[in-house]
């Protein structure tokens, strides 16, 4: 009697303090997806490809890009307007928001995950905050000379608890080394890195960090295991004597393609993807393709790179072999094709289709469709997998 | 007397005579501006269905640089307050030419001069 009462006890004690177990989940198999038009974000699961909720009331969020907390609660979100907000992945709620800037462009969190920071155009710089309340911890005008500060580009996360990024204006390249105090980071710059840096990206390791230059051909490549060589420029003839065509949209270089010792870049000006043999970073190839490419991301096994392209091409993506170098398939998944995101081991790869309203979602072993989920003027899909990535 | 592109941010003028001169866009917008402005007010109106359109290109495909709202991003601002000093005219050259040294590129391939006109007004007047 006096035992059983105790189990009973207990199992309301239990129940009090725990949720029941068919109402946990964990986070490893979510995402978020950016609305850019409605300026709402869609909370997606990959398990089974659907979405959970929508988190709206999220301001402007053209080019907006997202991270996430270490422990994958969390998602950070960086939109266009400035706004900078956490939202809680278990409950779809936005727990702190900041107008933190005019107009951004990005953002990274810290190795060790308790600051984030983004990438500024107006003001141009980068702004540094508490990743548990968005408090301001730091910020870090871009002044190159000028009268007013370069918007910054290309902010990433490095080992060392350092930020890197680019100044578009400036023309230059810095690291904030936030492993002392971070309201003092350590900025080390490096200068006339190249005319307009444009985007950037860090290798899977964390050591290098290249910029793309749109002023010029060629891409400054820093060592970051040894920054005291400085900033040297890579590929630089692969536009040279040819005309640049037109660009509808700039590249993105993060999501670094690499396969092997091959690295995967998208040309600007060319409708080419670049062949970059990472041993000595010269140029191994190019491989013709439809379009002006946007994303050239490798499959996490790196067996194949998928590209999507700039209007008026951004109906489509193509599929080329890492191996051999060739294309080997082309989708049209329809028009206004933006982002491509692998899931963690790569079997399925989710596509944001912005004219068709649509996520799809492919097989990339078969390249079928499994899933079409509707979406509002999709842009980029961002899985909690990148919480545990350098640079990501 | 009339104009043709190059895609090169090279200009022909082609005057009344037949005479072609080659000119830098930029040394000669002055010029080019009082062709669309002769231009620009004969020309129609672009048809509801392509408004339509035309309104999604700018949102969405202007809006890759210049930013969804047009608040700007690597691109410049284009809100109408952005834009004072510039003329509809002179925007409207910009948007069809491009800017050759900058990244803006011309957008001739996908629009005639009157829907490049008619751009130019929407983004004066404002887009909302």
């Amino acid at each position: 009697m006096k035992r059983s009462l105790l189990l009973v006890t207990a199992a309301l004690l239990c129940s009090a303090t725990l949720p029941a177990a068919d109402q946990l989940r964990a986070t490893g198999d979510l995402g978020v997806v950016v609305e850019r038009a409605d300026g709402s974000l869609l909370l997606i699961e990959t398990s089974n490809n659907r979405s959970l909720e929508r988190i709206e009331g999220l301001g402007d969020l053209s080019h907006a890009t997202a991270v996430f907390s270490r422990d994958q609660r969390y998602a950070y979100l960086f939109g266009r307007d400035g706004g900078l907000t956490r939202i809680d992945l278990l409950t779809a709620q936005i727990t702190h928001r900041v107008m933190q800037a005019g107009n951004s462009i990005g953002g990274a969190i810290s190795q060790d995950g308790r600051l984030v920071a983004v990438s500024n155009y107006e003001p141009g710089g980068v702004r540094i905050f508490d990743a548990e309340s968005l408090e301001l911890v730091a910020d870090l005008p871009a002044d190159y000379g000028a009268a007013t500060p370069s918007k910054v580009v290309g902010l990433v996360d490095a080992p060392g608890n350092r930020l890197v990024f680019s100044l578009w204006d400036g023309g230059e390249i810095w690291i904030a080394d936030l492993s002392g105090d971070p309201k003092k980071p350590k900025i080390t710059k490096f200068k006339g890195i190249g005319k307009n840096p444009y985007d950037a990206l860090i290798t899977p390791d964390g050591r290098y960090y290249i910029a793309g230059l749109f002023g010029e051909d060629g891409l400054a490549l820093l060592d970051l295991w040894q920054p005291q060589l400085g900033v040297r420029r890579i590929l630089p003839d692969y536009g040279r004597g040819e005309q640049a065509l037109p660009v509808y949209k700039m590249p993105h270089l993060e999501g670094w393609a690499i396969a092997g010792e091959y690295a995967f870049i998208p040309a600007v000006g060319h409708h080419q993807v670049l062949v970059v043999n990472t041993r000595d970073w010269s140029e191994a190839g190019r491989i013709e393709v439809a379009g002006q490419p946007v994303f050239v991301i490798a499959s996490p096994d790196g067996r194949r790179v998928w590209v999507n392209f700039a209007f008026p091409d951004n109906d489509q993506i193509a599929i080329l072999d890492t191996l051999t170098q060739q294309q080997v398939a082309t989708l049209k998944p329809g028009k206004g094709v933006l982002h491509i995101e692998f899931e963690p081991r790569g079997e399925e790869v989710w596509v944001s289709v912005r004219d068709e309203d649509q996520l799809q979602v492919y097989d990339t072993a078969t390249l079928e469709r499994r899933a079409t989920l509707p979406a509002l003027k999709p842009s980029g899909i961002f899985l909690t997998a990148r919480a545990h990535r350098i640079g990501l | 007397m009339t104009f043709k592109h190059t895609g090169s941010g090279t200009v022909y003028l082609v005057g009344a005579g037949g005479a072609t001169q080659r000119m830098n866009l930029f040394r000669f917008t002055t010029s080019l501006t009082a062709l669309l402005l002769v231009a620009g007010s004969a020309l129609a109106q672009p048809l509801p269905e392509r408004q339509q359109a035309l309104r999604h290109l700018l949102l969405h495909d202007c809006g890759s640089c210049h930013g969804l709202s047009l608040r700007g991003g690597l691109g410049p601002p284009l809100r109408p307050e952005d834009l004072e000093g510039k003329s509809a005219n002179f925007l409207a050259v910009v948007i069809y030419q491009g800017r050759p040294g900058t990244a803006m590129p011309p957008w001739h391939p996908f629009l005639s001069e009157a829907e490049a006109r008619w751009l130019a007004d929407l983004i004066k007047e404002g887009i909302r």
